[in-house]
């Protein structure tokens, strides 16, 4: 144990040969917040520290076809600094913004959150409901991967060998278009969310919802996408029949589990609660939009 | 197993030491540099005992390696007073009595003064969330708050009775 | 005493900066993980990764060939101590159980049981080496609940053991380790008498002390015998006692320094580390550092109990509480010694009731063994009587406070355990509740108030101190008592007051085992209340010395000589004319007059008077999610006197917020396999800063008069009513009555869903 590795690479291509070089020893390091806490408990125990950090890109956000482009290791603190995007992306910047303390804060990454595969992860409901997509690089070059489709069950990615994510893309928000992320924890910060709800909807003129998408954390094995829960609002001005049908259906979508956080019965019953009070919260954002 | 060499600044002096990728940065100022001010509560990124700023960002030291400090300015208690001259956060921290047994305080100063750093005049609200990561079992936090935004109104040359 | 009733103290009653505070602002003060000397090895404990399990074999040779591993100690290396319960039923302590708890010998009783212990030149080699040694277990089945290891068919802990205070005493093996029986009055008939009985059970989880310093000390054996330990306690003297008889030292030959302590709150009232580290370095012939990880802290340090309480109460329609019984189980851990004896004679304490009864069960079962919390036993039996007198209130129509006004116990009243109620005081927080703007300031939607009450004993007992007055006048007062929370200002202010000088001129230290009498535990409230009478014995001791130097620098009598605001003069004006002497000026002809000036003083302070709090808590209940706010809290308590007003407050503040923390969300929670799944502050859930609002408080002042300032203690009782005070707003908000702790959002909303209003 006691020959571990670090390394900073100064390039993709040099991370995705360390890593490929690694055969699955290596682990990288973003903020640290969910691997240092997962190795110092003896459950994972790599022989090599990839410290992507100084990579060029990782720690920057830049705007882009009206979207934004997020580095997979940019602190919560960093992206909390950005005016621009936590007017455009509310939800996204603070489901982010929710993960930790602000000590936390002053670490943890979007890559972090959503490669550590925690069904209950904040920004991953936030991120599915946005529509972003992940650059993810590997030793086969350059993939674009919508967000839902990184994590597979607890712990687990999608991600191939030597793979990692490079960054986020954010698309460019549509008129008429708001975000939301609500989670239930029983203290008001430091807890783990319990259920998480990502909602993002596009309101016509007329106040007519004309897309939706919603995404439940902490419900399932991993973040779920629920499009019968958007479906209940698409053509609805979110009347109480609309919402209701929202309550049932992200309900309907639930596969949770019993454990230390919370019960089968209260993550079920409260996905429903959150998925209306987010829905709501992203209509009014529409409308100012 | 060769240590890795840093090069860093802790408290506004140039600092070098050798330590494991294991290590953490807590690890390396309590056990190497003797900087035993930074509390271990917990090593998991719960309590900000472990409180320092690294490049003005506050972070928890527990959740840091040690071979990340190189090249990077660290920030601890150590070097919170200037001379004999405490901090004003220190000095209301001691006139509110905000610390019973005083494990916490540390971690609490380096936090309550990033906030004041990037926000002069916070709310009760604000510095309330702004400390959430720093838990204190002994005050049930109200004088630490208080001691906090007197400080606060103090820096900002506000009088106070 | 006429001294206690006083109004016009000069220091007392104000907040002076606290002597240890720039240290412990700037990080150079020292906790129990801050030292170390030159050659100090690492330990590490190997701990049970099974709830209970019988130890085949321990195979250490592996880790004792490891390069770099220097001891290696199991169970078998303690000496053994005999199966016999000594000192008072209350307290009483057995060594045979003690030893096994230190280290397990013929069973693993919990998970995190520590079952062997190496110390190495690193820590990674030590953990390595723990790593290394091999452990035999047959693993058992295990029982984790009170209720269920009292059932005929649980898994026993110890197959031999049966219940005590039972006669004929029993034969059949049993979890329960001990029963216990009060009586006052006629239950029955009272029970006959009332228009309303109300019988329900509670239920309690165990919850942590949750100090933020985990366990930490360093420990060095001389090739002598002699041994010298830093570790942070809340007693070095109580650490000194326990380390030498678990390792068989004379006490002499153990010195103990008292390092800072982050937190205790009766869990660092006992040892886990400190005969460990001691018999390690002894084996190893160098120093030992052993620290505990916050794992190892929630599964291997305090707890206190989680507890079932039935509980049954009868009342006449107008108020008057005519009878009560209870029957208190609560959970000892792996070992015997629950509260539950406290538990006993608190529920009813409050309250005058002339038919009672208690009956309390001390159950083991495979979780760690409990250490005190905080007015140990007494909130956990509040929760029960004061929620159901909050119901009883609903249903005769009567206000809360004034129900409790009516039955309110005065001096007197006759108490479960025999013995009269000594002390004023709880009639008076009930008042400052009733008169607060809270208690009838108004409420919104989904929002509720609640109030309760609570009672502790407070502790006296042996406290030592000495006093010296250095030549430049400056005094200098030493105690035995650890400083957790601002005493060592508590302890200058006493003398500065007595002495008649200002503040600044006196310094108090908390000293090692080898300079100042004996003193107790920092536990039951009693450091300003008995260590203040030492430190109050020692000063007036010095007073007399100083009397008596004037005295011959005047040639005349001591009698003639009166000690006033800091200076000696002449009794009359019959005395003679002489210019007042100053403590300075004493002091700086100390050497021509007798030499150094100090003096020590011992007490086992007896007369100490009980703590009442009354709470008020307004909180709000989401009515989809369960989740709770608390929205506003008052605090009242009876103080006796304020000597440090803000560092009283602070416990006010500190102990009302642990109990919300237990209200709401603290609790151990344990997997199928018995092993503890919230093993961490973030799932285990503390209150953190946003979580709160500012804690109100009103700090009743009824002097003691049995102190020279009236000083009752004051670090406990402020838990006693607040998951009471909590509960009862909770159905105040919803019309749902909770029963059970933690009152977290889960069970809040399965509440929400019955059906009909409840009270
Ligand atoms: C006290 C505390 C509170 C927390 N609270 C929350 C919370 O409220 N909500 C929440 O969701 N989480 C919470 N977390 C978990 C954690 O902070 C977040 O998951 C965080 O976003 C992780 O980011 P990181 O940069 O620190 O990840 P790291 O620890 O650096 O990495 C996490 C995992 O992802 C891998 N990884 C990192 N970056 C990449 C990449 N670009 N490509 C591929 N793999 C990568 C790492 O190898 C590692 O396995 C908390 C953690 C702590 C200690
Ligand atoms: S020790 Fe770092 S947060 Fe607790
Ligand atoms: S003062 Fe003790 S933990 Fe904060």
């Amino acid at each position: 144990m006691s020959s571990l590795q670090y390394a900073t690479p100064a390039s993709v291509q040099e991370a995705v040969a360390l890593l490929a070089k690694a055969e699955g020893k290596a682990r990288i390091l973003a903020g640290g917040t969910d691997l240092l806490v997962q190795m110092r408990a003896g459950m994972v125990d790599p022989a090599l520290i990839v410290d992507i950090k100084k990579i060029p890109g990782l720690r920057t956000v830049t705007r882009e076809g009206g979207g934004y482009r997020i580095g997979a290791a940019v602190a919560g603190a960093e992206l909390s600094d950005r005016a621009d995007i936590s007017k455009d992306w509310p939800g996204v910047v603070e489901a982010f913004d929710l993960i930790g303390s602000t000590q936390i804060q002053g670490r943890a990454s979007l890559g972090g959150n959503l490669c550590n595969a925690s069904p209950a992860a904040d920004s991953v409901p936030a991120l599915v409901a946005a529509g972003a997509k992940a650059t993810v690089a590997g030793p086969g070059g350059t993939r674009i991967v919508p967000v839902e489709e990184i994590p597979t069950g607890p712990g687990r990615t999608s991600l191939k060998p030597g793979e990692f994510i490079v960054d986020f893309v954010l698309p460019a928000k549509a008129a008429g278009t708001g975000d939301a992320y609500l989670r239930l924890i029983p203290r008001t910060e430091m807890d783990i969310a319990v259920v998480g709800v990502g909602v993002c909807l596009t309101l016509d003129a007329a106040g007519v919802c004309t897309a939706a998408r919603v995404a439940l954390g902490a419900v399932a094995p991993t973040v779920l996408l629920v499009p019968d829960a958007a479906k209940a609002l698409v053509g609805s001005r979110l009347d109480e029949a609309a919402l209701q049908k929202l309550d049932a259906a992200a309900q309907a979508a639930c596969r949770p589990i019993n454990d230390k956080r919370g019960t089968i019965a209260y993550r079920t019953k409260v996905a429903g609660v959150l998925a209306r009070r987010a829905a709501l919260i992203a209509a009014d954002r529409a409308r100012t939009n | 197993m060769a240590k890795h060499h840093v090069t860093t600044t802790i408290n506004g002096e140039s600092v070098e030491f050798l330590c494991d990728t294991r290590q953490t940065l807590l690890d390396v100022l309590r056990d190497e540099l003797e900087l035993t001010g930074s509390k271990e509560g917990c090593a998991s990124g719960d309590c900000g005992a472990c409180s320092v700023l690294v490049d003005g960002r506050l972070v928890c030291s527990c959740l840091v390696l040690g071979v990340e400090a190189e090249g990077k300015s660290i920030e601890t208690i150590e070097g919170m007073a200037k001379g004999d001259k405490l901090h004003p956060l220190q000095q209301k921290f001691l006139e509110h009595a905000a610390l019973q047994c005083g494990i916490c305080t540390p971690g609490f100063l380096v936090a309550a003064k990033a906030l004041l750093d990037s926000n002069p005049n916070p709310t009760e609200t604000e510095v309330r969330y702004w400390l959430a990561g720093n838990l204190c079992r002994c005050t049930g936090y109200d004088k630490i708050i208080r001691a906090v935004l007197d400080a606060a109104a103090e820096m900002r040359g506000e009088t106070h009775g | 005493m006429a001294e206690a009733l006083r109004k016009d103290f000069k220091i007392i009653g104000t907040r002076p900066v606290r002597p240890d505070g720039i240290p412990k602002v700037t990080g150079t003060a020292k906790f129990g993980a801050d030292f170390s000397l030159p050659g100090t090895l690492f330990g590490k404990i190997l701990r049970s990764p099974h709830a209970h399990a019988r130890i085949r074999k321990i195979d250490t040779s592996k880790a004792a060939a490891l390069p770099g591993v220097k001891a290696v100690i199991t169970g078998a290396d303690f000496p053994e101590q005999k199966n016999e319960f000594i000192g008072p039923e209350r307290t009483a302590v057995n060594f045979w159980y003690m030893t096994r708890n230190i280290m397990a010998r013929e069973k693993a009783l919990y998970e995190g049981h520590a079952v062997a212990a190496v110390a190495a030149s690193s820590p990674e080699i030590a953990e390595k080496a723990a790593r290394l040694i091999e452990i035999d277990y047959e693993v058992l089945p295990h029982v984790i609940d009170v209720d269920a290891a009292m059932a005929p068919d649980a898994p026993l802990l110890f197959e031999d053991m049966t219940t005590r205070g039972v006669e004929p005493a029993p034969t059949r093996p049993t979890n329960v380790s001990k029963r216990l029986e009060f009586k006052l009055g006629d239950v029955e008939k009272g029970f006959a008498d009332a228009d309303i009985v109300l019988e329900k059970t509670y239920k309690t989880e165990a919850v942590h002390q949750g100090y933020i310093e985990t366990h930490a000390c360093l420990a060095r054996y001389d090739a002598d015998g002699q041994g010298e330990l830093w570790s942070s306690s809340q007693g070095h003297f109580v650490v000194r006692n326990l380390t030498a008889k678990l390792l068989g030292m004379r006490l002499n030959d153990l010195k103990v320094n008292p390092a800072e302590i982050g937190g205790g709150f009766g869990g660092k009232t006992v040892v886990y580390l400190e005969p460990v580290a001691m018999l390690l370095s002894k084996k190893a012939g160098h120093p030992v550092r052993l620290a505990m990880t916050r794992a190892e802290v929630f599964k291997a340090s305090g707890p206190t109990s989680g507890a079932s309480i039935t509980l049954k109460i009868g009342i006449k329609k107008d108020g008057t509480i005519i009878a009560g019984d209870a029957a208190l189980r609560y959970q000892a851990g792996a070992v015997p010694g629950s509260p539950v004896m406290n538990g006993c004679l608190c529920i009813f304490a409050c309250y005058a009731i002339p038919n009672q009864r208690a009956i309390g069960y001390d159950v083991v079962s495979n979780r760690p063994k409990v250490a005190a919390y905080r007015a140990p036993g007494s909130g956990i039996a509040a929760f029960a009587v004061e929620s159901t007198l909050d119901i009883l209130a609903k249903q005769i129509g009567m206000d809360p406070i004034e129900l409790r006004l009516k039955n309110a116990t005065r001096i007197g009243a006759p108490m479960l355990g025999g013995g009269k109620m000594s002390h004023e005081g709880f009639v008076q927080t009930l008042q400052a509740i009733r008169n607060h703007p809270a208690y009838s300031a108004p409420l919104g939607p989904n929002q509720g108030r609640g109030v309760a009450s609570g009672y502790w004993f407070n502790g006296g007992g042996e406290s030592g101190a000495s006093v010296y007055v250095n030549a430049d006048g400056t005094v200098v007062v030493s105690t035995g008592s650890p400083d957790i929370g601002g005493s060592r200002a508590s302890m200058a202010m006493m003398a500065a007051e007595t002495l008649g000088i200002p503040y600044d001129q006196v310094r108090a230290g908390v000293s090692d085992t080898t300079t100042v009498a004996y003193t107790h535990l920092t536990a039951g409230s009693r450091v300003t209340f008995a260590t203040g009478l030492a430190v109050v014995g020692a000063t007036n001791k010095v007073i007399e010395d100083l009397r008596a130097r004037a005295a011959k620098i005047w040639g005349v009598d001591i009698e003639a000589v009166d000690w006033v605001d800091g200076c000696a003069k002449p009794s009359s004006s019959n005395v003679g004319k002489f210019e007042a002497l100053t403590l300075k000026q004493l002091a700086a002809q100390a050497s021509a007059t007798g030499g150094p000036i100090g003096a020590a003083h011992a007490v086992n302070a007896a007369k100490q008077a009980p703590g009442f709090s009354t709470q008020l808590c307004d909180i709000e209940v989401d009515p989809e999610t369960g989740r709770a706010t608390v929205l506003r809290f008052v605090v009242a308590q009876d103080a006796g006197r304020a000597i440090h007003r803000s560092y009283v407050e602070g416990q006010m503040q500190g102990g009302a917020v642990q109990g919300i923390g237990w209200a709401l969300n603290e609790e151990y929670i344990y997997d199928e396999k018995g092993r503890l799944a919230n093993a961490g502050f973030l799932d285990y859930r503390m209150p953190v800063a946003s979580d709160l609002p500012m804690i109100e408080t009103v700090v009743v002042e009824v002097p003691n008069n049995d102190h020279p300032f009236g000083v009752k203690g004051v670090g406990e009782v402020n838990i006693v009513p607040t998951m009471a005070a909590v509960a009862n707003a909770i159905t105040a908000a919803t019309g749902k009555r909770m029963s059970a702790l933690p009152m977290s959002p889960p069970r809040l909303l399965e509440a929400l869903g019955r059906p009909g209003k409840e009270v």
